[in-house]
């Protein structure tokens, strides 16, 4: 612990109440769209349907209710299941990335968000099409039921795989090669490399992959709905009180049960972070991994394995938007692009969906990395950090169909100033930057560990202010983390429909829902093919994305090369 | 850069477009109506009622619904037109809807509108529980065609039977309302406890059911009828069953959200909404309509319909709701695990 001591500057001054300043925003930020709202629903838990007091009761009736427990032992053992598979294999998916030298890094880097880029309603088609009762492989379930635990895990380690490897591949980017070198001149094996020099730099980023998968197959509600048949979980209880009883006591009851993971998180986050120091330094040099066969082959094999799987399944659902009527009429036809037979709006919501997505992507980047940025080099004493730091991780846990629900009844209601935001396209973004938050902190947070904040110290001695600091040095080589977030913020507000189901409005109806009608309507077709579309959009970013990445590096990495 | 001069650009146009739309009064209409209704029903009510115009806000029952609630506090929509009749009945308890009785509305089948003078709601037309039967997956596995409900049953339909949750769904919750309304209590729950062992999932949504049928993944969903159509005009192998002993029913009905900022308009929408020109526009797609004048033209609706729908208290059942709901939870619910 004595390296934060270190961020705090000598020179108070300036600095200290522009990186003050800024936490009080951020706070502010968080407490007026995040707890603010959630506080509000969540009094309700203690409430009855007509708003009077009743202490525990709701409680004490969840708690008799036969299906809880089951529920709630269900979603512990699918998402711990799910955790197990999805790190390992997402860290191996990292590790190919970026410390190997496997060729078509970009292509795989690419292929690895597809899940993140197409709405969850996608894969779940897509599974029906390969494993459902009519599926193509589905004698690969030896007689098992798609409809169920298995179909959440296998949806679930799809639906979590890019988060993970995203985290992942960000905390395994930055190594200093001299450890390596001292530890080669120490005659250290490699096996002794990996579990005293990258194992622990990665130690963070570990934990931040395990609570965040962790969380989100315990908060998703929309994979258990479509393809977890008579599984119950704790998000679709949520689901079953809110949307098919109305019972928002209830359903508020079960929000504060899935808060418990929040919890959970936050003290593991912090945890990880007393283990965690900066491993870059101003005087690191880059790791350059040299090629060796014995293990660039395997992570080859395995990155071409993870890549056709994902790859399968998006297939699957594209191939099935051209199909007339699955499975009795295979003949092709464009007309389930004609999206204008199915949803009045057409077209239009796709634009929509684009503006909103743009939109909160921009906003947020900005904020994500402001706050991450003061948190992690501004102030570290009073209470004010610790508060920060646990809102930012606690949207993760908040299931969207909650945080939508709060933000109707925070927002509009009669005496809330902001309640001009109602029914606007920016109560939408605000929404999303909210629902997305948690990641995009872990991922900036990631990033800028890495950097010691002895640069800080540095330019501080050299009386340069923290702005300049942070525009010359820390945005530079947190550029391609910053991209990342920005990515991940669009593509998630092009796919999300948890929380903005309750707010979208006559003029404000995103792509992402116009899928969930059309599937609801059975035009499973369509659905496909609007779903297909948001994918195309969202692959179409991400390869400007990657394009831009190579030049990105050349201009501002180059200093971890030799 | 270019995306926000483009968001700047579409929002400058957005504005002028609702500045043109000023003239006209804006309604903004929370619905469930299916999406390929919103346009015909659009055209036909702005055509009627000059001087309106509506938006739509469309969703599935029970999120618009938790929608309308959440928003109790600040009433966003003007009018509700197109939503089951135990929403409205769980609106009216909360005090949420304006009493206004709308011109004409007492030609309406007594049993299709608000008991309140004035009206509370106004009846559209019903639909009903019906089961979507694959004719391949029955061929493939020898399932014989049901027409009554304990035609489900039989053994042969193990594991091929899907119906929805009543716990989240309003369809489910109709269906088991009409089997209690048809059977009797006692019999009703003895009947399901039979029926548990055949089904196979109960699903999340109402539409689910059917999809599945249709697409094979089933042989029987349990759904409602409208929905079925529209499948079997894609090509899906799918028969609709009303069966004769009995079925249960839903309405779509009519409101007047309380605290609407557009009272007069929204009132003159109510006019026409229980006109016969309205109802011959809801027999576009449904074959009971609470207009007694209103014409029917869905083909392929039994004769006999009317007489199949068991007789029904909204009211009573929408009281008894939570606990028919705990009961059913209570035997049904607590099994996790999915047969096979």
């Amino acid at each position: 612990m004595a390296l934060p001591a270190l961020a705090v500057r000598p020179r108070a001054g300036t600095d200290q109440r522009l990186m003050q300043g800024a936490l009080l925003l951020a706070a502010a930020f968080l407490a007026v769209f995040l707890a603010l709202p959630l506080g509000w629903l969540l009094v309700r838990a203690f409430q009855d349907a007509d708003g009077a007091f009743v202490g525990l009761a709701n409680f004490a009736a969840y708690v008799t209710t036969p299906s809880l427990a089951v529920s709630a032992w269900n979603s512990l053992w699918v998402a711990s299941l799910t955790t197990a598979l999805v790190v390992p294999l997402a860290f191996c998916f990292a590790y190919a990335l970026t410390r190997s030298r496997i060729p078509g890094k970009p292509v795989f880097r690419a292929v690895m968000l597809l899940p993140v880029l197409a709405p969850s309603l996608l894969p779940a088609l897509a599974l029906i099409y390969l494993f459902g009762n009519q599926g193509m492989l589905r004698d690969l379930l030896l007689g098992h039921s798609i409809y169920g635990p298995i179909g959440i895990v296998i949806a679930q380690v799809f639906y979590c795989f890019p988060h993970a490897a995203l985290i992942l591949s960000v905390a395994l980017a930055g190594a200093d090669g001299r450890l390596y070198e001292a530890a080669a001149a120490l005659k250290a094996g490699r096996g002794r490399m990996f579990t005293t020099i990258t194992l622990p730099s990665a130690t963070y980023g570990l934990v931040s992959a395990s609570v965040v998968v962790f969380t989100l197959v315990v908060t998703d509600f929309g994979i258990p709905k479509v393809i977890g048949g008579q599984f119950p979980v704790l998000a679709t209880e949520v689901y079953k009180q809110v949307v098919g009883q109305q019972n928002f006591n209830m359903g508020a009851v079960v929000g504060i049960v899935l808060l418990l993971p929040a919890i959970a998180a936050f003290m593991l986050e912090r945890w990880a972070q007393g283990r965690q120091a900066g491993v870059l330094s101003g005087r690191s040099v880059p790791y350059e991994p040299k090629p060796r066969l014995a293990r660039d082959l395997p992570l080859l094999l395995l990155c071409l394995g993870v890549a056709a799987a994902l790859l399968a399944v998006v297939g699957t659902a594209a191939w099935g938007s051209f199909i007339r009527f699955w499975p009795y009429n295979l003949a092709f036809t464009w007309a389930n692009y004609d999206f204008g037979r199915f949803d009045s709006a057409g077209w239009d919501s796709l634009l929509l969906s684009a503006r909103f997505a743009g939109l909160t992507a921009l906003c947020g980047t900005a904020i994500v990395f402001l706050v991450a940025y003061v948190l992690e080099r501004g102030v570290k004493t009073g209470a004010l950090p610790p508060l920060v730091r646990f809102a930012a991780t606690m949207p993760l846990a908040v299931p969207g169909l909650v945080l939508g629900l709060s933000y109707i009844l925070f927002f509009n209601e009669p005496s809330n100033p902001l309640g001009f935001l109602y029914g606007t396209l920016a109560i939408l973004v605000l929404n999303s930057l909210v629902h997305f938050y948690t990641v995009c902190h872990l991922t900036a947070v990631t990033a800028i560990r890495q950097l010691d904040p002895e640069f800080e110290s540095a330019s501080a001695s050299l009386k340069v202010p923290v702005w300049i600091t942070f525009w010359r040095v820390t945005l530079p080589i947190c550029l391609p983390a910053i991209l990342e977030i920005f990515v991940y913020l669009f593509v998630n507000a092009m796919t999300t429909v948890s929380a903005v189901i309750f707010l979208y409005g006559p003029d404000t109806k995103p792509a992402s829902i116009a899928v969930v009608h059309m599937d609801e309507a059975g035009q499973s077709s369509a659905a496909a093919a609007m779903a297909c579309t948001i994918l195309a959009v969202n692959v179409a970013l991400k390869l400007v994305h990657v394009g831009m990445g190579g030049a990105i590096d050349r201009w501002t990495q180059g200093w971890r090369r030799r | 850069m270019r995306r926000i001069l483009l968001a700047v650009v579409a929002a400058i146009g957005l504005c002028a477009t609702q500045a043109e739309a000023q003239q006209r009064t804006r309604l903004t209409v929370y619905t469930a109506l299916e999406n390929e209704q919103l346009a015909p029903f659009k055209a036909a009510a702005e055509r009627a009622v000059p001087g309106i115009e509506i938006a739509w806000v469309r969703d599935s029952t029970g999120v618009i619904t938790a929608r309308l609630i959440a928003e109790r506090a600040n009433p966003r929509a003007d009018v509700i037109w197109g939503l089951s009749v135990f929403s409205l009945l769980q609106l009216e308890a909360a005090d949420m809807l304006e009493p206004y009785t709308p011109a004409g509305a007492e030609a309406l089948r007594p049993n299709f509108r608000s008991a309140r003078t004035p009206m509370t709601w106004t009846g559209m037309d019903a639909f009903v529980s019906a089961i979507c039967f694959n004719r391949v997956v029955a061929g493939q596995r020898n399932l014989p065609r049901p027409t009554v409900w304990t035609d489900l049953l039989n053994p042969a339909f193990r594991g091929q039977v899907v119906m929805p949750n009543p716990a989240s769904s309003g369809t489910g919750f109709l269906t088991i309302a009409g089997w209690i309304g048809a059977m009797g209590e006692a019999p009703a729950w003895a009947f399901m406890d039979r029926l548990h062992e055949n089904v196979q999932t109960y699903t999340h949504s109402g539409s689910a059911p059917c999809n599945n049928a249709a697409r094979g993944e089933y042989g029987a969903g349990l759904s409602f009828d409208m929905r079925s159509v529209a499948l079997r005009n894609q090509g899906a192998p799918i028969d609709v069953i009303v069966p004769t002993d009995g079925v249960g029913f839903d309405l779509e009905a009519t409101a007047i959200l309380r605290g609407t900022r557009n009272l007069e308009a929204a009132r003159r929408l109510a006019d026409f909404t229980v006109t016969q020109a309205a109802a011959d526009l809801y027999g576009r797609f449904y074959a009971l309509l609470a207009h007694p004048a209103g014409r029917s033209t869905v083909e392929n609706y039994p004769a006999d319909f009317a007489a199949r729908l068991v007789s029904q208290d909204f009211s009573a059942l929408a009281a008894r709701r939570d606990e028919i709901l705990r009961e059913w939870t209570r035997r049904y619910d607590g099994k996790s695990a999915p047969r096979n």
